[in-house]
């Protein structure tokens, strides 16, 4: 439709690419500068990396500029938050108190924390299992690829959250707990995804050289298999991280996240929307607003990641 | 198959590099090109094989056979994490005298050893189709609260899972052929909002708003599913999912108007509607066909929320709840239900997808 | 004894006095009556049975005392007034009651309502095969031979309860049981059609199949959604009965129910915690708030494998000391409750509060006195004491448990690990004494002053602290058998605020909102908050 589509095929141009891609151990440009140079030049991609570096070290460093904590109460405010509890900059309390009048800034800059954390963690959780599951069915091949991913199908048809929600009751509640219980449910996509993959790339001539030469198993899944794999694991991850985050909220808002006074985005969020109707709307505000914001980022990014490791668009 | 698949790479090798690369290939969407870009060097024998009738008895076939101790460890699996969980049934705040705890035992066979006790409940379940009582809601069975719940939570997930589709696809698809136009912007907008709201959000706001504000619509019960009552379930349940699609089918149909198939359809001449139905839809659907899977089950975690919030009495509550009560065969016969559904509804979306794509081997 | 025999003969008298309503106003009161007597409210959560004697929470009970009749029911203010029984004779040492049926009583399905019917219900309640959670209730009664029927050692026929005649039940005591007649309110003493049970088993509560006795009919019922009832035309008071229709809709989520309850949808529903003052302030005919039987504390694990500091009296006390109790039910929850230095609520039948030492201190009396306490005990802010309080999870108790832990952290130095448990795994950790301090909370079986102090005593199923005292074990036996045992109680709330196994905190209050053409028949003096439908009534606006 637009005049670049319709473009005649560039036969000289389509050579010359087909020759990069082709060149991937030879010097010059590797996939990974032009992914780079592709990436940089995403502007929605590159926002949100500036977006999601400032969360971060809100995150990290947000409490310096405070000269209050998340757990102490003020029992001046406590009872009158409605009234007395505004955001305010004048006072030092710039998201105001939540409703155990407690600073309100302070708490979502330690919820932002873990929420993040449980995001990361349980991302790489997932894809740390993901990959080499799919990694080693995939390459092994044969029967045991098929019951590999015979029982892939089975936890396929497990609930997972009732399992999340069984494993919290059974084993306690702790951020361990959420951190693996998250990220076990997650793997099942990756190693899919991962043995998809590997099918493709253990064709290649590489890899071939490599068996025939007696390299053992284990270390062609590591050495050859696994670097190749990593752009869809990337790409993967990152979306990844936004979905941990949702879960997370989702367990949070059943009052099986955090103890107190730890808290996390879902739960400051589940608390916020329970009060909005009283005339403290920050309470909401504040955190779905970080919540949000993260989420944009990391879709923006992995959508950006994609595009960039994927040639074929251009 | 596999001499297909090897000839499909002779012939297609020279071209694949350039369509594939070498490293970091997009998740599904890669392998969806594969299997394209080999159908379209096998015209030929393309529909050789895959939707034979015979092989895809033999395919059902398979599956049911898989889908039987699938359930079965399913079902031991989560009986024994749930025995393992503290506390019982019959665990209160007033804990019962020893004699009354040992009546109630006996009557539901709970004083018998824990295998005796799983072998029953399976018996039970193969020569009665008796799931069991609820040891909460001491005056129904499972079967009860089946019947009654599931189809509950059936309607309204069924028109959202629909209503997702549609509505997301037809949005995802229009923003894709209109790239950067107004439409194409509204939509991406739209739905990377409506992604990141989680349903727990949505739900209360919808209520303020329709209920309290504008006084449209009631504020939850089912009443029998009048259309009322089914309206912000349906939101709250199916506007992520819409989301997802909307940007699946925006990003798969981008892909394959860029493709080269569909520049020699259009260097041929062919109208731009010609291409997009005759030649474009069924490969961008294919991306959106492996994401119904996981929506589906998502669904039905979300019916938790649609449950609690709007008051329907669908299955999702219960089935949360049945972890909580420690109900047992409530517990049990919901897994086993939604276990199955989960099953069988994988199955659908393989046949769907070898549909699409004949290359997929079923 | 509260029961009032004015009372009980006013309200007999109304009924044979007017038949029929006069249309539109009340027969009482003559207020205009509404012209649409609907009563909506809200429930929590589904109710576990309509079965009277296997019902076992607080909204299937309600529902029940809609559907069934018993001997006798409450009046507005937890008085007792006569239900299926008329009166009853009762022998010189209170063992043998005989209580005469009303002959105009019929079920829904036209049978009268015999003396057999309660005989069946009470032997089917002690009946092990029926596996009633609410068994230990005919214990409770103290019913002849209810233990050994339990236990299944004796047939039920053995039971101490028979039917003279139709109209004539007599029930024989193990021991004497002055107010045997209060205890016929509960649910689980409610009559129950056998040839019903008989004929559909135990679908016979289906509202297809049911069969009841009282003033409504169960008509639909869909789980987890709605529960309707109807006027039964057959109830033998019928005439004035003035609500039409009782729905009873599940929303889990309050504040959802709020904002349907501001929609118009409902009639009644509760007050999330916190928003009563606001609410009272913009709907002040609506919103209310009265005392309930109920007290709220934290439980002190004082057993033998509790951790050493726990034993040590003085930390115990300080803990106690260090709470604002003021600031719990004025600022944190401010839904009319009280503060509570002692364990039974005011609000309990013929009980007076007694006077504890730490009650009259002022708050920073208290806290110096804590921080002298903990300092004595060997624990200050350079040594801080560290302990973990478990609470089950639900807003308000986390509410709480956040407002304590930093009170003690401010006043004392000491570090709280909060833990927040779901419901089950919580009582099994309370329970097997896994904890340092849990919350708890405990609402009255009955109206009288035992129900609550019976929980330290050392053999008791619901010490969870495992408190063990041979005075007050002695004390409360003594008490069993006194006519006034006021002084008893007395004392033995003062061994508990010097002890300290367990922490006061605050007396319930229940804060509803309720429409304002409906709150005037709410009966809010009645502290159980046993409350029939068919007392209840709309008045026009």
């Amino acid at each position: 439709m637009t005049d670049k589509l319709a473009q005649p095929f560039s036969q000289a141009k389509t050579a010359e690419m087909a020759e990069n891609m082709a060149a991937d151990d030879v010097q010059g440009r590797s996939p990974w500068t032009d992914a780079r140079r592709r990436f940089m030049r995403n502007k929605a991609a590159m926002t949100s990396v500036l977006v999601l570096s400032l969360v971060l070290i809100f995150s990290l460093f947000g409490e310096t500029i405070s000269q209050f904590d998340n757990e102490t109460i003020d029992w001046d405010i406590l009872g009158s938050v409605k009234e007395l509890g505004r955001p305010s900059i004048e006072n030092g309390h710039f998201f105001g108190f939540d409703e155990n009048g407690r600073d309100l800034y302070n708490r979502v800059v330690q919820g932002s924390r873990i929420s993040l954390a449980v995001g990361i963690v349980g991302a790489f959780v997932a894809v740390i299992v993901g990959t080499i599951y799919g990694a080693t069915a995939g390459f092994i091949g044969g029967r045991v690829d098929s019951i590999m991913m015979r029982l892939v199908d089975i936890f396929m048809s497990i609930p997972y959250m009732f399992v999340l929600i069984l494993l919290l009751v059974v084993a306690g509640r702790s951020i361990t707990m959420i951190f693996i219980g998250i990220g076990l449910t997650a793997w099942l996509d990756m190693s899919r995804i991962v043995r998809g993959q590997t099918l493709s790339i253990k064709n290649r001539e590489y890899v071939e050289a490599a068996v025939a030469i007696g390299v053992p198993t284990w270390q062609i899944i590591f050495r050859h298999i696994v670097p190749n794999l990593l752009g869809v694991v990337v790409v993967y991850a990152t979306l990844l991280v936004p979905q941990m985050i949702l879960t997370e909220s989702f367990i949070s808002f059943l009052g099986l996240g955090v103890q107190e006074p730890l808290t996390s985005w879902g739960a400051l969020i589940s608390e916020g929307v329970k009060s909005m109707n009283y005339g403290t709307l920050w309470h909401l505000g504040f955190p779905l607003s970080f919540f949000i914001i993260t989420i944009f980022c990391f879709f923006f990014i992995g959508d950006g990641l994609r595009d960039a490791l994927d040639p074929k668009d251009r | 198959m596999r001499q297909l698949e090897t000839r499909s790479h002779q012939l297609g090798a020279k071209y694949r590099k350039f369509l594939v690369g070498r490293t970091g290939k997009s998740p599904g969407l890669v392998h969806i090109w594969e299997q394209f870009w080999r159908r379209l060097t096998l015209v030929k024998v393309k529909r050789a094989a895959l939707l034979h009738g015979d092989r895809m008895f033999n395919f059902i076939l398979r599956r049911v056979a898989v889908a039987i101790p699938t359930l079965i460890i399913l079902l031991i699996a989560s009986f024994w994490l749930m025995q393992s969980a503290p506390g019982g049934p019959f665990t209160s705040e007033r804990p019962l005298p020893a004699q009354v705890l040992a009546n109630i035992e006996a009557k539901y066979g709970l004083d018998q050893p824990t295998y005796v006790q799983l072998w029953n409940y399976v018996v039970g379940i193969v020569t009665e189709f008796d799931f069991g009582p609820s040891y909460k809601y001491k005056d129904r069975s499972v079967n009860d609260i089946i019947a009654q719940g599931f189809p509950v939570t059936l309607t309204y997930g069924v028109i959202s899972f629909v209503l997702a589709i549609v509505v997301g696809g037809v949005l995802g698809m229009a923003a894709a052929i209109r790239q950067n136009s107004w439409l194409d912007y509204f939509a991406v907008g739209i739905t990377i909002g409506a992604q990141v709201l989680p349903n727990f959000v949505m739900a209360p706001i919808l209520i303020l708003i329709f209920t309290l504000w504008l006084g449209w619509l009631p504020g939850g019960g089912w009443n029998g599913g009048e259309w009322q009552h089914l309206i912000m379930p349906v939101i709250a349940l199916s506007t992520s999912y819409m989301a997802s699609i909307a940007r699946l089918t925006r990003s798969s149909m981008l892909e394959v108007l860029r493709s080269n198939f569909i520049r020699t359809a259009r260097a041929k001449g062919l109208p731009d509607r010609t291409i997009i139905y005759r030649h474009a839809l069924k490969p961008a659907l294919l991306p959106v066909i492996s994401y119904l899977g996981p929506a589906f089950v998502g669904m039905v975690t979300g019916s938790f929320i649609i449950d609690a919030i709007f008051g329907t009495g669908g299955i999702g509550y219960f089935y949360v709840n049945s972890a909580f009560n420690r109900d047992y065969a409530v517990m049990m016969g919901l897994t086993i239900l939604l276990g199955s559904m989960t099953i069988m509804f994988n199955m659908v979306v393989d046949i769907l997808y070898a549909w699409i794509d004949p290359k997929i081997r079923l | 004894m509260t029961f009032t025999i004015k009372a009980a003969l006013l309200s007999s008298a109304f009924a044979l006095a007017s038949p029929a309503l006069a249309a539109g106003t009340h027969p009482v009161t003559g207020e205009k009556l509404a012209d649409d007597q609907t009563f909506t409210y809200r429930v929590l959560d589904e109710h576990t049975s309509v079965d009277p004697q296997i019902v076992e929470d607080v909204s299937g009970s309600e529902i029940v005392r809609d559907l069934f009749e018993g001997l006798y029911n409450q009046d507005k203010d937890g008085n007792l007034v006569p239900g299926v029984a008329t009166g009853y004779t009762t022998n010189d040492d209170k063992t043998v009651y005989t209580f005469t049926l009303r002959d105009n009583a019929k079920w829904s399905d036209g049978k009268p309502v015999t003396a057999g019917d309660f005989v069946y219900a009470w032997q089917r309640l002690a009946d092990p095969a029926t596996a009633s959670e609410y068994q230990w209730y005919m214990e409770v009664m103290n019913i002849k031979n209810a233990s050994a029927v339990m236990s299944g050692d004796a047939p039920v026929t053995d039971l101490g309860v028979k039917a003279i005649d139709d109209h004539t039940l007599e029930v024989t005591l193990e021991g004497s049981l002055p107010y045997f007649a209060k205890t016929t309110t509960h649910t689980s003493t409610f009559p129950t059609p056998k040839w019903a049970i008989d004929a559909y088993g135990a679908d016979w509560i289906k509202p297809e199949n049911i069969v009841v006795n009282g003033a409504y009919k169960l008509t639909e019922h869909v789980a987890n959604e709605r529960l309707v009832r109807e006027r039964n035309e057959m109830y033998w008071n019928n005439d004035n009965t003035i609500i039409d229709k009782v729905v009873s809709l599940v929303i889990n989520d309050e504040n959802v129910a709020l904002t349907r309850y501001q929609a118009g949808e409902l009639d009644r529903t509760e007050i999330p915690a916190g928003q009563y003052p606001a609410l009272k302030a913009s709907n002040p005919d609506e919103a209310t708030a009265f005392p309930r039987l109920c007290s709220y504390y934290y439980t002190i694990n004082v057993s033998d494998n509790a951790p050493e500091f726990l034993k040590d009296v003085r930390v115990r006390q300080a803990l106690s000391y260090a709470i604002d109790r003021d600031i719990i039910t004025e600022k944190v929850l401010q839904g009319g409750q009280t503060p509570a230095y002692t364990f039974t609520p005011g609000a309990t039948a013929g009980f007076e509060v007694p006077s504890v030492d730490y009650a009259t201190w002022t708050q920073d009396e208290r806290n110096a006195k804590a921080v002298d306490l903990m300092a004595e005990a060997g624990y200050d802010k350079s040594n801080p004491l560290e302990l973990s309080l478990i609470y089950n999870t639900s807003e308000a108790h986390k509410k709480v448990a956040i407002a304590v832990s930093q009170m003690w952290k401010q006043n004392l130095g000491v570090k709280v690990s909060l833990e927040n448990q779901e419901w089950k795994t919580f009582l099994n950790t309370r329970g097997e004494q896994n904890y340092e301090i849990a919350r708890a909370g405990w609402c009255g079986d009955y109206n009288e002053a035992s129900t609550f102090l019976d929980l330290v005593q050392s053999g008791s199923g619901y010490n969870d602290a495992k408190y063990n005292n041979a005075m007050v074990d002695e004390l409360l036996a003594d008490a069993k058998t006194m006519d006034d045992p006021q002084a008893n109680y007395t004392k033995v709330e003062e061994i508990i605020a010097a002890d300290m196994p367990l922490i006061p905190i605050y007396h319930y209050a229940g804060s509803f909102m309720i429409k304002s053409n409906l709150i005037g028949s709410w009966p809010v003096k009645n502290v159980e908050q046993n409350w029939y439908s068919k007392d209840l009534y709309k008045v026009a606006e």
